[in-house]
């Protein structure tokens, strides 16, 4: 469903230039769950932005169902937005909007549906997330795991084969994952939706997904099932999956010696 | 000396890094303003035609709600224009022209350019503000991957609804500063109303008004591609909304000034 390959950005000028990802490959396969797993500053979100259209990467290409993403134009750009939806961590409601207008927004933009079908619709959805009765709630008065199960709602609100997550689960109480873990997955095997999780929650993401795909600095270091993962030589992921402080990931974040860096300031 | 050349080439430098980034800003302005043309008078007629209902909500938001604050600065101007004015005029034993002097500055000048600088601390600010907070809370993104143009969706309807009212407000407010005046000269500076109103409306002709009208639309320009450029750019947190809001009305305020001068030089040389 979804190919990248050879994935490479980079922010910054000449010398100060960091690869934020490089030589990122994934299949991302229809139907099935895949989660990008990885500490803070693995290059977690970059990825998604990437699939979501808003980076361009340095190089590489990513195809969504068949259509090239990376240097698509606004009509190619707005085709291939419409066959995703996206969950983003802080929701990204609209706070202006009513619950039931924020379902409805997409609906009302893409589709020539009367209102009376479109409000048919937004029930369905909000159904669907188990909150059917928020509908004239603003969301300034929604819980977080409400706002991000209404999020998922505006989400799958076009039928979308693809849905993205991120963070789905930071944030929340041990029930609220729980219920977004089921949706999630309710969603991948009901309606076969294409989904793509980047989270940190090893637990939710070993629940949930078919594969795992585990970063570390921009590189891949692991990709398989929960078992493989688990089952996994790897010291990083092993340190990773158990959460030690100690090991081969190291606790500062910097790329440079610290000794050079020293070195290199001037006292003036 | 060596210091001193260090100095200057430091501030050379500075200075250079300075303008570099101005005329970042400035072109980044031109696109946005680019594509709002586009959005609003373009792509309507290619089929994709103009949602109404958010731009009767901005002309309220932007229109209605800022016609007290409007008609009470105005008028105030008038009454102070009238007072200032009086005591020169009696000087020359010319108190009748009171009106014609009031009604000739508010047309062509105080008028356009006070609405405008009103509605920028009103206006222009709550624009930043408001899709600041947007733009922080990942909204614009959203309205980016739902395939919905930010642009078409946000700063369009702002766009239609203040270049709309901007001019009608300045009507307005020239109405209300010659009232104004008016009241304070037949009132307490006792000039008769007949003559009051006889010497204004020789002074005053049709073009003044029209000129303050093209004036205005373009100050309505200024306010809302400012505000929401200065809204679009933010990156990070809360306390860049706030920073940026005082940004986009100090440079739209200049901004206006500027135009302002600009377009009567022009006149002054032109007609
Ligand atoms: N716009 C940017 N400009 C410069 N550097 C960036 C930018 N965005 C991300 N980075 C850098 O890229 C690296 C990866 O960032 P990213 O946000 O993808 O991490 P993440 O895996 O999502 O982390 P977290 O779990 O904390 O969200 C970080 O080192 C970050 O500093
Ligand atoms: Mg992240």
């Amino acid at each position: 469903m979804i190919k990248v390959n050879n994935l490479r950005k980079t922010f910054g000028e000449e010398d100060k230039k960091v690869i934020v990802l490089d030589d990122f490959n994934a299949h991302f396969e229809a139907g099935q769950i895949t989660s990008i797993l990885g500490g803070s500053g693995s290059g977690k979100s970059t990825v998604l932005k990437h699939l979501i259209g808003v980076y361009q990467p340095d190089s590489g290409e990513i195809i969504i169902d068949g259509d090239p993403m990376v240097g698509a134009n606004r009509e190619g750009l707005v085709r291939i937005r419409k066959k995703f939806g996206v969950m983003f961590q802080s929701g990204a409601l609209f706070n202006s909007l009513t619950v039931e207008d924020n379902v409805a927004l997409p609906l009302r933009e893409h589709t020539d549906l009367n209102e009376t079908t479109i409000l048919i619709m937004v029930k369905m959805k909000l159904e669907m997330v188990g909150l059917r009765g928020a509908e004239h709630l603003k969301p300034s008065q929604l819980s977080g795991g409400m706002i991000k199960r209404i999020a998922l709602a505006r989400a799958i609100a076009l039928d979308p084969k693809i849905v993205f997550y991120d963070e789905p689960s930071a944030g929340l109480d041990p029930i609220s994952i729980g219920v977004i873990d089921k949706l999630i997955v309710d969603l991948s095997k009901k309606m076969r939706i294409t989904s793509v999780v980047v989270t940190h929650e090893i637990p939710s993401a070993m629940r949930i997904s078919d594969k795992i795909i585990m970063l570390y600095k921009g590189k891949i270091i692991a990709a398989g099932s929960p078992e493989e993962i688990r089952n996994s030589e790897d010291p990083r992921v092993q340190q990773f999956i158990n959460g030690s402080p100690d090991g081969p990931i190291p606790f500062s974040k910097s790329q440079k010696d610290y000794g050079e860096e020293l070195k290199e300031m001037r006292f003036s | 000396m060596r210091f001193f050349f260090g100095f200057i080439g430091h501030s050379a430098f500075q200075t250079w890094a300075v303008a570099e980034n101005f005329f970042k800003e400035i072109s980044g302005m031109y696109y946005l303003t680019r594509a709002t043309f586009y959005c609003t008078f373009i792509e309507p007629f290619r089929g994709k035609p103009n949602k109404w209902k958010p731009v009767w909500t901005q002309m309220e938001e932007v229109g209605v709600k800022s016609t007290t604050i409007v008609f009470l600065v105005s008028f105030l101007i008038g009454v102070i224009l009238a007072f200032q004015t009086a005591s020169q005029l009696a000087r020359l034993g010319a108190l009748d022209f009171v009106g014609a002097l009031v009604g000739v500055s508010i047309t062509r000048e105080l008028g356009p350019l006070m609405t405008a600088l009103v509605m920028a601390g009103r206006v222009g600010a709550a624009f930043t503000a408001e899709m600041g907070t947007m733009k922080v809370s990942d909204e614009i993104l959203a309205l980016e991957t739902m395939a919905l143009n930010p642009v078409k969706f946000l700063i369009t309807p702002r766009f239609i609804a203040i270049l709309v009212m901007l001019p009608c407000l300045t009507i307005m407010a020239d109405a209300m500063g010659i009232l104004g005046g008016f009241m304070i000269g037949v009132t307490t500076l006792g000039i008769d109303p007949i003559a009051y109103f006889d010497r204004s409306v020789e002074a005053m002709v049709v073009k003044d008004v029209v000129t303050g009208l093209i004036k205005s639309s373009v100050f309505a320009v200024i306010i809302v591609m400012v505000g929401s450029y200065m809204a679009f750019i933010i990156e990070g947190g809360a306390e860049k909304v706030g920073e940026n809001t005082r940004t986009a009305v100090v440079v739209s305020m200049i901004l206006i000034i500027i135009a302002d001068l600009i377009f009567t030089s022009l006149f002054f040389f032109v007609t």
